[in-house]
């Protein structure tokens, strides 16, 4: 992480170059657990971000406080401080949103990313720069979630944020919205990720060698 | 040119995939015949339609991959085969080919194509449309066997023939899927495998007897033991799938653990879980757990004599 | 929880039916990373295994006898995860002085369990269905047995595919979803056994 990179740069860097779930393959569980539908995707996906962000820049700002030794439990006290924040408000104001998402809420704690954040970024850069890391790397995940989330949704019911977009003579594909759908939309969308950057990459070099 | 890496030992032999598949091919055919004969026209379809979109699937592959066309090995048939076999006769077109696409696609070239797929094709892609669409899959009718002014009769599930007697759940006048239904062809099927040395008896033998065993020891009951192993899919499935070499295991103490601990879990999801028919899953979760059961069983060395015990 | 059937049963359905992995998703980053070898597949399973009995039992305990009394429900998950953190600490400290083997073969799992979500999702499962203290450690026992069958036949496969020819943008983490989606249709058979 070089020290001049722009803050336009650093939100980039979390939605695109190292897209916490699909280049860093971080956080599986929610990303598997609650993509039943894209409105749950997005839920979680606010929820993380709201969490990442205001985390990121509460270490930060500790960050020449806390001793290195016991900087990990530091870091999840931080953490589950702010998601206990976000499951209580949830619960008073989205409650039909908290019951669909469950238990994945107060697991929000332990969701790699946020840690990671917290020790990779966050530990060593100004509080403006973490958060927007930390808003980066939600937006992110949030887009990444509510895709999974839509896929699923438009081939396992036919719709897509609860709108009907096939038609009533569509017969969903019930597997798609059920455990192993999880598993094996995330797995196929890895494997055409890749392809997709494979293919980039391959153009990128034949341009420069055609340049050069 | 790329050089081959293989493990002792480096016997050479003129059977070739293609002979093998053309022995199961011919194998399959008693059964699918049997199943057009019962259930007519649309049965008939379904199969073709299989087939074709197996073939189709395979080559598709292979074309966007830019590997070499393997379509003539026939595996790419076989697995068409026995998944329409697999499949209720009013399965709609549709499901027919999802299925024949998820198996050749997803199961099979995904994880290298033929020799690498960990899962029988044919079976995962059953158990996919299971989940799926539930409705479709469980929509069996009698057979009709071609007689006018019979109408085909909906029921449930294929195992709620208890009224039938053994003689018909033998000859097939029972609804089912269309492979399955036949016991008669299914035996004659068995007995073209083992003489032209495809299969050998030990997976199908001990998986229809561990079914017959379990079902006796949970029911008491002999008879019910035995319309355990004459009802549903467990003949198909032993003689058919169970039996595939890319997902059994190879040695011979694993593959007798294997159909012992693949009828165990028939007979329990049968007697105690919410699907009416568990050979799908039974012989599914021994596929996945096939690779340990090579690698933890005990296995003769070769040249390995045992001690003559002291008299 | 009152007969030797009841606590069979209670073992199918977390083993099988509402596998961690297979129908609740959770522990799923050990399932993805530490599945490569069989060897090290056990490893982490018995590490899993011991940490959520321990951290089933001393959360119930803090949950009923402390956060209940005191009005502090609300801080559960800040409490079960520093329980959680501190049990994994004191549980790597103590292995390393009285069992040097044992400590070699799980000592680099223990501090990867601190953040699996397995261990504080079983606390949290407790805590949500109201599990009394035996069925609550019980539970923990079961479901982690649950996720150490789920992670060993992953690595079989795995294993196996390691010589497959797998298209090289499925390589690595995608193939092993897919596989993880084809083992829980497999695993759907399991259903309503209990």
């Amino acid at each position: 992480m070089s020290e001049k990179k722009s803050l336009g740069g650093v939100l980039m860097n979390g939605i695109v170059t190292e897209n916490p779930t699909f280049r860093l393959v971080l956080g599986t569980c929610p990303t598997l657990a609650v993509t039943t539908s894209a409105l749950n995707g997005l839920g979680m996906g606010a929820a993380a971000t709201f969490v990442l962000v205001c985390s990121n820049v509460a270490i930060s700002m500790l960050r020449k406080f806390i001793p290195d030794q016991v900087r990990i439990p530091a870091f999840i006290v931080v953490i589950c401080t702010f998601v206990t924040m976000v499951q209580l408000l949830m619960q008073a104001f989205v409650p039909a949103l908290y019951d669909s998402l469950g238990m994945f809420i107060p697991l929000i704690v332990v969701n790699c990313i946020i840690l990671a954040r917290a020790e990779a970024f966050a530990s060593k850069n100004t509080p403006i720069a973490s958060a927007a890391d930390g808003l980066g790397m939600g937006i992110g995940f949030t887009l990444a979630l509510t895709l999974m989330g839509s896929i699923r949704e438009l081939i396992g019911n036919g719709s897509v944020f609860g709108v009907n977009v096939l038609g009533a003579s569509y017969e969903p594909m019930l597997l798609i919205v059920l455990a192993s759908g999880g598993f094996l939309t995330f797995g196929l969308l890895l494997g055409t990720f890749n392809l997709i950057v494979k293919k980039i990459e391959q153009k990128k070099t034949k341009k420069e060698a055609q340049a050069a | 040119m790329s050089l081959r890496i293989s493990t002792a030992p480096h016997v050479h032999s003129p059977v070739t995939t293609q002979r093998l598949m053309l022995y199961v091919l011919i194998a399959l055919l008693p059964a699918a015949a049997m199943g057009v004969y019962a259930f007519g026209f649309s049965a008939l379809l379904v199969l073709g339609l299989a087939c074709v979109s197996c073939v189709c699937a395979e080559f598709l592959w292979q074309k966007i991959a830019r590997q070499p066309v393997r379509v003539g090995d026939l595996s790419a048939l076989v697995t068409g085969l026995i998944l329409g076999l697999n499949l209720p006769p009013t399965a709609p077109w549709w499901m027919v080919v999802i299925g024949s696409f998820f198996a050749i696609m997803i199961v099979k070239q995904l994880f290298g194509g033929l020799g690498d797929n960990f899962l029988n094709p044919a079976l995962a892609a059953r158990a996919v449309l299971l989940a799926s669409w539930p409705v479709h899959m469980t929509h069996y009718v009698t057979p009709t066997f071609f007689k006018a002014g019979v109408d085909a009769v909906a029921t449930a599930t294929p195992l709620a023939t208890k009224g039938a007697s053994l003689m018909e759940l033998f000859l097939g006048q029972i609804p089912g899927t269309i492979g399955e239904v036949s016991k008669a062809a299914i035996l004659a099927g068995l007995l073209i495998l083992l003489v032209t040395g495809t299969v050998r008896w030990r997976i199908p033998v001990i998986l229809v007897a561990s079914v017959f065993c379990w079902t006796w020891v949970l029911t008491g009951s002999p008879d019910a033991a035995l319309m355990a192993i004459l009802s549903g899919g467990v003949l198909f499935g032993a003689v058919f799938m169970a039996t595939d070499y890319v997902t059994s295991p190879i040695t011979n103490f694993a593959q007798i653990v294997y159909a012992f601990l693949a009828g165990l879990i028939i007979v329990l999801i049968r007697q105690y879980g919410s699907y009416p028919e568990g050979v799908t899953y039974g012989i599914l979760l021994m596929n996945i757990a096939s690779p340990l059961l090579d690698r933890f069983l005990p296995q003769r060395i070769y040249g390995y004599q045992k001690e003559v015990k002291k008299a | 929880m009152s007969s030797i059937t009841d606590v069979l049963l209670f073992m199918v359905s977390c083993i099988l039916t509402n596998n961690f992995i297979f129908s609740r998703f959770l522990g799923c980053c050990p399932f993805l990373g530490v599945s490569s070898k069989v060897e090290t597949s056990v490893s982490m399973g018995l590490a899993v295994t011991f940490v959520m009995t321990i951290a089933s039992l001393f959360c119930w305990l803090i949950y009923n006898f402390l956060l209940i009394p005191m009005g502090l429900t609300y801080m559960s998950t800040i409490s079960f995860i520093l329980v959680i953190a501190a049990l994994v600490q004191f549980v790597e400290m103590f292995l390393k002085k009285s069992s040097p083997t044992l400590y070699s073969a799980l000592g680099i799992y223990l501090p990867l369990i601190t953040t699996n979500c397995a261990v504080l999702g079983v606390a949290t499962l407790n805590m949500n269905s109201s599990y009394g203290l035996l069925q609550s450690v019980l539970n923990g026992t079961f479901s982690a047995l649950g996720f150490l069958l789920a992670i060993v036949l992953m690595a079989g496969v795995r294993e196996r595919l390691e010589s497959s020819k797998i298209p090289a943008c499925m390589k690595g983490f995608p193939i092993t979803l897919v596989s993880a989606g084809l083992m829980a249709v497999a695993f759907m058979g399991f259903s309503g056994l209990v």
